[in-house]
């Protein structure tokens, strides 16, 4: 039992954070509860402090909308937050596409598809920034917010918040991409807001730190990790893991037998090597 | 011919880096321009739907659709369930609030509790607002129109249906009394819905008893025409208003287009 | 039928010109013009709804009804509807309709009077009503026997419940629904006219110069009659004028051009301002000639209770009654004459703060002089009525005034003619009574009265409260064509027509709806039977006798078509045949009696009423009923089987034998070959291809002559030559409705004119008197004299020929809203709902329109409560509480201390807030006002 825990604290805690975010929404809508209202895009908590999604309102200034206070204010708090601390954890922490992707990649590894398929990927994961810049841009032509028409996030959030319709074929298509067509598809290569989040989030504190000395070369960190660019430095130096793209999701922590891999705060680690 | 071979053997050596990054960023550039068209004609398509109706106090579709940030707040703070988020099958632009009178209509809520809790300003409490008092009987979620083939009071049937079930009955929709010729000895009660004061809620929709609803409430932009400003109502002194808006005026028609001496230059077969 | 091209053209031509011009056409014409015309078949009907009694066409396809249409060759809506007239098919077919009977059973389906319903056959069904009738009767006697009874009835499931439960069971303890809704009216007509009903008709909308509506939402109720009323608006609006009186605002003040918005139960003030208006200052405008010829005046005790339970009844004693509900009753019994009522009841000497002890003072009567009428009049001033009336408290008081000067101006006004309309706002009121009869006064005493476009006339809320309830005399103490049970000739005739024993009609008749329901509270009532009606919902006080029903010893059944509350606070229910599932009969308001055919086969096993009543016959004998039988007090009934065994009767004979297959029925011949009967169904007489096994578990093969026409000849016979003549059976099927008197082939427009009705040119003659009126009703026709404080002398007056004028002071209603209770409320209809529902709430069109029943209020009462529009709030009386929506928009408007909640929602269960205080003379409640506090829930 221990061990189990010990295999799978932060996915149990990540699923727990999900799941629990979702049940909040959910209970708003249907019976009222106030701790929090409205979806990932935009919500309130207990009824006062606003919680905006900062690449829609992106998209608003995109569009030439003029975007109000309470929204402004939404989006300066999140931002705040994963710019100082969170980094790209809304990935993995929040996003309820991650549960989708994440066991489209399990049973990818179960079926052994990429051996199959063989470990190159076809596609590049800049394609998000590409994405990313397009979302923008047709803002700002079409004067819609482009990326909230199509985002598969929204649709899967929504849906289960606010009544699915059709959302779970967006559900199986992502789930069926990433099965199929291309590993870590949807949120390693595509997803803008996933783009956004690494960009956003390339300077928060909260780093995965790999120490060398630990490590025992396994792999089994890079096998799991779903943006295995990067962790580079794995069996090379103790460094942390500081690319934007990591979704501080701790897969590899939970993974590495060895005691390699950690996490620990950005300043800290700095101060631990300059100390050094 | 021979000339040529070097070429391909040429093309056989490594690309150079600049050329790499070139070529590269010549495919990204394609395909995000191939994605943007295709993901701009989802939109327009997504977007085109112009027949929804939006909670009180919505600005106009165009600006909504940017600035409606999709969160459901509205949908949340509705005490009837009226507003839903369109989900991905309603065929209307995806995720924003809207709803169906004929299923649940807005019950006007004098305290509007779907607008003060928008975070972008998509649904606009001034808009809402008569001296500093959210006041629902000036939102204007669409106009109330009669088919006046299928409404049963147009035949003589004794219904009202739509006029008992107005929040504002009397002002929004009235009745207009006249002599049913047929029987001789009844009248029509045939309801009117007058556009400066319906809001658009629905409830009559949702009350008519005609198997498809024959009042129905559209959007005012779908519902209502426009007279222009240029002709003022010579009885009303308020018309004049409009003159505010009033502008320079040049007209051109197909005989009018071209300049007086080019057209006096062209005799045509007149001679 | 087979009809040549020629023939069809012919037909068809002749339907749509008589249609175009509004005559009837022989139903068998019309029938074949419309039969060519594809695989459905068109006949008339009446509505199923109010007493305004629209013609109606239903279409059958495949053995449903599929379509409705307005008939355009009735008089009354010519091929109109209001929206329950437009889906008068669609309340038959309810997903939940009763299809079998359903008895509440143990584990082992023995009878458990807290089991859970399981279904059982007729057969079951009725051995233990048997069971049940014949253990309350050994228990309390006749009395023991009650019948919830109905407006609702086709007249001859009203006549064959009628005959079976006085002629069989002895027992007068049947009461309509009618009682809730007409009791007041028809009071007023006997005190007044001496006969029931009213002496004008609809066409006096098309003639009048004015119409005034008393405490009646004709937009909504009469949706038909209403646009009739707008229809002679829009025909000289400048000379007809239309005054809405009611306690709150409603869809009848649209049309008005004015509206009188006044205090619960001071329309008896309203009323004797206009009287005391042309007595002291216009006496000029009093048609003395007509007077004198035609009218005397009366006076009767004013110390009469309110019609509740008094002290000492059994669940008083029992401590049944809350103290908060004491507060109320305790009234019954003595009361403080208030400030508001003491002017009022100056000339009978009392004054404010006089302790008034009520009596039973009975319908009681006696003559006075003008003069002491006239004084009688002397209090209601402008300043006096007007200060108590004004029921909106942000009116002006001289803008009040000047509205009752002008309503009575126009009702004094030489040449102008008046129509005063009524319903269920002086019907419904604990001195209904009086408030009907001082709207005669007033029409009287300037002649406008029975006059073409001119009368005070009662509309009806009921389809048939007129043509079965009232006609057919469904009432504890009624007998048919305006007999009573308590004259001995009356029952003698009786029971000469009916070939029963002389002595076998009990001669009490003093169960009355209210008097059943706390007669089984009591534990006197043993078994009741709901018949076309929903007591446990319609009856104020519900509680109470929701309580009695289920939890003291007792059986209860309803036969319904479908699950309402009546059925569910049951022991047993019977799937009953739906309005155009058998042969019926209405009568309306005007008099009209119209006649239907069976369109279609009941669904499931249901059976009509008729049916029902008539198997249950068949299980009693002469010896089980006909013995000498116990009465409550010193009373009892004669054994009368020494004079049946003299007819011809054993002890073995049964009363289905007696009453409804005798030698006279079976004279009624089934002809499936000629008009009417030819090509329609007829369940009670053949039996129809359900083949439904009946009450002795043998499949019911029908009982081979036309029950239906012989109930309503029998019936028919009553009226026959006492100015409540009835067309024959076969003449109904072809027109399209007739207003009795039907002399001659004739109908009757205006009764007593004796320019229009032959009974009064008939009277008149008799008398040698060449008057323009004859009020030829006979009861309560001589008199003894006196003055306001009572009889003087007893000499009994005959008043042969004339009609009364009634003083009748204003009291206050019992009660009336206080610091704890603030609030008057009102409850009512509203147009898209029929009643309780029960059919209406199952049209999913209706139900979409008007779901729920909403708490109606004034916007500042709302706010002052803390109480949001479209939130929920209690309200409450010293009965009980249900919650409602607030609505403080839309189509009621009251004003600040008044609300108005309908009763047709199930849920919203108002009747348990409202009080069963009834006018004491009728018996009729008063669900119009009672003081309430409504708080947010």
């Amino acid at each position: 039992m221990a061990t189990l825990w010990n295999n799978y604290r932060y996915l149990i805690l990540r699923r727990f954070t999900q799941v629990g975010l979702l049940v909040l929404y959910f209970g708003a809508n249907a019976w009222g509860w106030t701790v929090l209202m409205g979806n990932l895009s935009s919500s309130k908590v207990l009824g006062v402090i606003p919680l905006s999604d900062p690449f829609a309102a992106l998209q608003m200034l995109a569009a030439g909308a003029v975007i109000a206070a309470d929204l402004l204010l939404g989006v300066l708090l999140l931002t705040l937050f994963y710019f100082i601390i969170g980094g790209r954890a809304f990935c993995s922490w929040v996003c309820p596409v991650n549960m989708i992707t994440d066991s489209a990649n399990f049973l990818r590894r179960k079926l052994d598809f990429d051996r199959v398929q063989g470990i190159k990927q076809p596609a590049s994961r800049n394609i998000r920034y590409w994405v990313l810049a397009l979302s923008l841009i047709i803002s700002a032509v079409m004067g819609v917010t482009a990326f909230e028409f199509l985002s598969p996030i929204s649709m899967v959030h929504r849906g289960i918040v606010f009544g699915l319709g059709f959302g779970w074929a967006a559900m199986l298509i992502i789930f069926l991409f990433d099965l199929f067509v291309l590993k870590n598809g949807w949120c390693g290569h595509i997803c803008p807001l996933g783009g956004f989040y690494s960009i956003l989030g390339k300077f928060s504190l909260i780093r995965v730190h790999h120490t060398q000395e630990n490590c025992t070369l396994c792999m089994k960190c890079k096998v799991v990790c779903p943006e295995r660019q990067v962790l580079h430095m794995i069996g090379k130096e103790s460094l942390p893991v500081l690319s934007g793209e990591c979704t501080n999701c701790a897969r590899c922590i939970e993974v590495c037998d060895d005691d390699a891999l950690g996490f620990s705060i950005r300043n800290l680690v700095k101060n631990k090597k300059t100390g050094e | 011919m021979s000339e040529n071979r070097p070429t391909i053997k040429k093309k056989r050596q490594p690309v150079s880096d600049r050329r790499k990054f070139i070529l590269n960023m010549a495919r990204g550039a394609g395909l995000a321009s191939m994605g943007g068209f295709i993901w701009s004609a989802y939109i327009d398509e997504v977007t085109a739907s112009t027949l929804i109706l939006r909670p009180p106090g919505a600005i106009k579709e165009e600006d909504f659709l940017k600035t409606c940030i999709k969160c459901g707040l509205c949908v949340i703070a509705c005490p009837y369930d009226t507003l839903v988020l369109a989900k991905p099958g309603d065929n209307k632009p995806l995720g924003t609030p809207y709803f169906i009178p004929r299923d649940i209509p807005c019950y006007m809520c004098p305290d509007i509790p779907c607008v003060p809790v928008c975070p972008t300003g998509a649904l606009d409490e001034k808009s809402v607002t008569t001296d500093g008092v959210l006041d629902i009987n000036i939102a204007e979620m669409g106009l109330a129109v009669v088919d006046a083939d299928s409404c049963i009071a147009f035949w003589g049937i004794q219904c009202d249906a739509c006029y008992r079930a107005c929040p504002i009955l009397g002002v929004a929709i009235t009745i207009e009394y006249s002599k049913n010729e047929r029987t001789g000895k009844h009248a029509f009660m045939k309801p009117v819905v007058h556009s400066e004061a319906c809001t658009g809620c629905g409830l009559c929709e949702r009350a008519c008893v005609t198997e498809k609803p024959a009042i129905f409430v559209l959007p005012r932009e779908t519902a209502m025409g426009r007279a222009g400003d240029y002709y003022i109502k010579g009885w009303d002194k308020d018309d004049e208003k409009r003159l505010e808006n009033a502008s320079e005026i040049k007209t051109t028609t197909e005989i009018s287009k071209e300049s007086a001496v080019d057209s006096l230059n062209d005799a045509g077969d007149l001679y | 039928m087979s009809l040549s091209r020629r023939e069809f053209l012919k037909s068809s031509a002749a339907a749509s010109a008589a249609a175009a011009i509004g005559m009837s056409v022989p139903a068998e014409l019309q029938a074949a013009a419309n039969q060519a015309e594809g695989d459905w078949r068109w006949d008339k009907a009446a509505c199923r709804f109010c007493g305004t009694g629209c013609g109606i066409m239903m279409a059958t396809k495949g053995g449903k009804i599929v379509a409705v249409k307005g008939d355009p060759a009735a008089p009354v809506n010519r091929g109109l509807n209001c929206i329950k007239g437009y889906f008068n098919a669609k309340i038959m077919y309810g997903a939940d309709r009763l299809t079998q009977p359903l008895l509440r059973v143990d584990e082992n389906g023995k009878f458990k009077k807290d089991g859970k319903f399981a279904p059982v056959s007729w057969e079951r069904a009725f051995d233990e009503m048997e069971f049940h009738i014949k253990k309350a009767l050994k228990a309390s006697g006749p009395e023991g026997v009650g019948v919830f009874a109905s407006g609702q009835y086709t007249v001859m499931e009203g006549y064959a419940a009628q005959k079976m439960m006085k002629a069989g069971f002895r027992s007068n303890a049947i009461d309509p629904n009618a009682r809730h809704c007409m009791a007041s009216a028809v009071v007023g007509f006997y005190q007044t006219f001496g006969i029931d009903e009213p002496s004008g008709c609809y066409d006096d909308i098309e003639l009048t110069d004015t119409i005034v509506s008393w405490g009646s939402n004709m937009a909504e109720m009469h949706p038909i009659l209403w646009s009739r009323v707008t229809d002679r608006k829009l025909s000289d609006p400048e000379r007809v004028k239309i005054i809405n009186m009611s306690t709150y605002k409603h869809r009848t003040s649209d049309l008005a051009d004015e509206e009188i918005i006044f205090t619960p139960n001071t329309d008896l003030a309203l009323w004797n301002y206009i009287a005391r208006e042309i007595v002291y200052n216009k006496p000029e405008a009093i048609d003395w000639d007509f007077v004198q010829k035609h009218i005397v005046f009366c006076a009767s005790p004013v110390n009469m209770g309110y019609g509740m339970r008094k002290a000492g009844e059994k669940s008083i004693k029992e401590g049944k009654y809350t103290a908060l509900e004491m507060q109320t009753i305790d009234k019954e019994m003595k009361k403080v004459v208030s400030a508001t009522e003491a002017p009022a009841l100056k000339p009978y000497g009392y004054k404010e703060g006089d302790v008034m002890v009520n009596e039973n003072a009975g319908l009681k009567h006696w003559h006075i002089s003008f003069e002491e009428y006239k004084k009688f009049l002397d209090p209601y001033t402008l300043d006096y009525v007007a200060k108590i009336s004004k029921g909106n408290p942000d009116e002006d008081i001289n803008e009040f005034k000047r509205k009752l000067q002008l309503l009575a101006d126009l009702y004094i006004e030489k040449d102008r003619k008046v129509v005063s309309f009524w319903t269920m706002g002086m019907n419904q009121h604990t001195r209904g009574t009086w408030v009907n009869t001082l709207a005669y006064n007033v029409h009287f005493l300037l002649n406008k009265q029975a006059k073409p476009g001119s009368g005070a006339f009662s509309l009806t809320g009921q389809p048939s409260a007129c043509g079965t309830a009232r006609e057919v005399g469904t009432f504890c103490h009624r007998l048919p064509a305006d007999m009573m049970v308590a004259n001995p000739k009356h029952r003698e005739i009786t029971e000469n027509r009916w070939k029963i024993p002389n002595g076998t009609l009990n001669h009490i008749g003093n169960q009355d709806i209210m008097r059943i329901h706390r007669d089984i509270e009591d534990g006197y009532v043993k078994f009741a039977w709901v018949n076309v009606c929903n007591p446990y919902q319609d009856t104020a006080s519900a509680s109470h006798w929701i309580k009695a029903a289920r939890e003291m010893d007792n059986f209860i059944v309803t036969s319904d078509g479908y699950p309402g509350i009546s059925a569910k606070v049951s022991d047993l229910i019977l799937p009953s045949a739906m309005i155009y599932e058998k042969w019926g009969a209405y009568g309306n308001a005007e008099r009209r009696t119209q006649h239907w055919r069976q369109q279609v086969l009941p669904v499931g096993d249901a059976m009509s009423d008729t049916w029902q009543w008539v198997e249950l016959s068949k299980r009693f004998t002469v010896g089980d009923v006909w013995g000498a039988q116990p009465l409550r007090g010193d009373n009892s009934l004669p054994d009368v089987r020494q004079a049946a065994y003299a007819m011809g009767y054993t002890d073995n004979t049964t009363m289905y034998e007696i009453l409804f297959a005798n030698k006279e029925a079976q004279s009624y011949k089934i002809d499936l070959k000629s008009f009417p009967q030819a090509g329609y169904d007829n369940t009670e007489c053949n039996g129809d291809s359900r083949n439904v096994v009946g009450s002795d578990g043998k499949v019911f093969k029908g009982y081979g002559f036309m029950i239906h026409e012989y109930l309503f000849e029998e019936y028919a016979s009553f009226g026959r030559g006492h100015a409540h003549d009835l067309a024959d059976f076969t003449t109904y099927h072809k027109v399209r409705g007739l207003k009795w008197p039907v002399v001659d082939g004739k109908e009757t427009q205006w009764r007593f004119n004796t320019q229009y009705d032959p009974y009064a040119a008939k009277a008149n003659k008799e008398a040698g008197t060449t008057n323009s009126h004859a009020f030829y009703g006979t009861l309560a026709k001589s008199l003894a004299q006196g003055n306001l404080l009572g009889i003087t002398d007893t000499t009994q007056l005959p008043l042969a020929n004339k009609a009364k004028i009634f003083a009748r002071p204003y009291m206050d209603p019992p009660e009336t809203p206080d610091k704890e209770y603030d609030t008057w409320l009102c409850t009512g209809r509203v147009l898209e709902h029929w009643h309780t529902g029960t059919m209406t709430m199952r049209v999913p069109e209706l139900y979409r329109a008007v779901p729920e029943a909403l708490c109606y209020m004034h916007p500042q009462d709302a706010k002052e409560k803390g109480l949001k529009q479209g939130g929920l709030a209690w309200v409450e009386s010293r009965r009980g509480k249900i919650k409602a929506r607030v609505e403080t928009r839309g189509r009621n408007r009251p004003s600040r201390g008044l609300v108005f909640v309908p009763f047709f929602d199930e849920k919203v269960f108002i009747n348990k807030v409202c009080a069963d205080y009834t006018c004491p003379q009728s018996g009729q409640t008063d669900f119009k006002k009672c003081a309430v506090k409504i708080y947010q829930a």
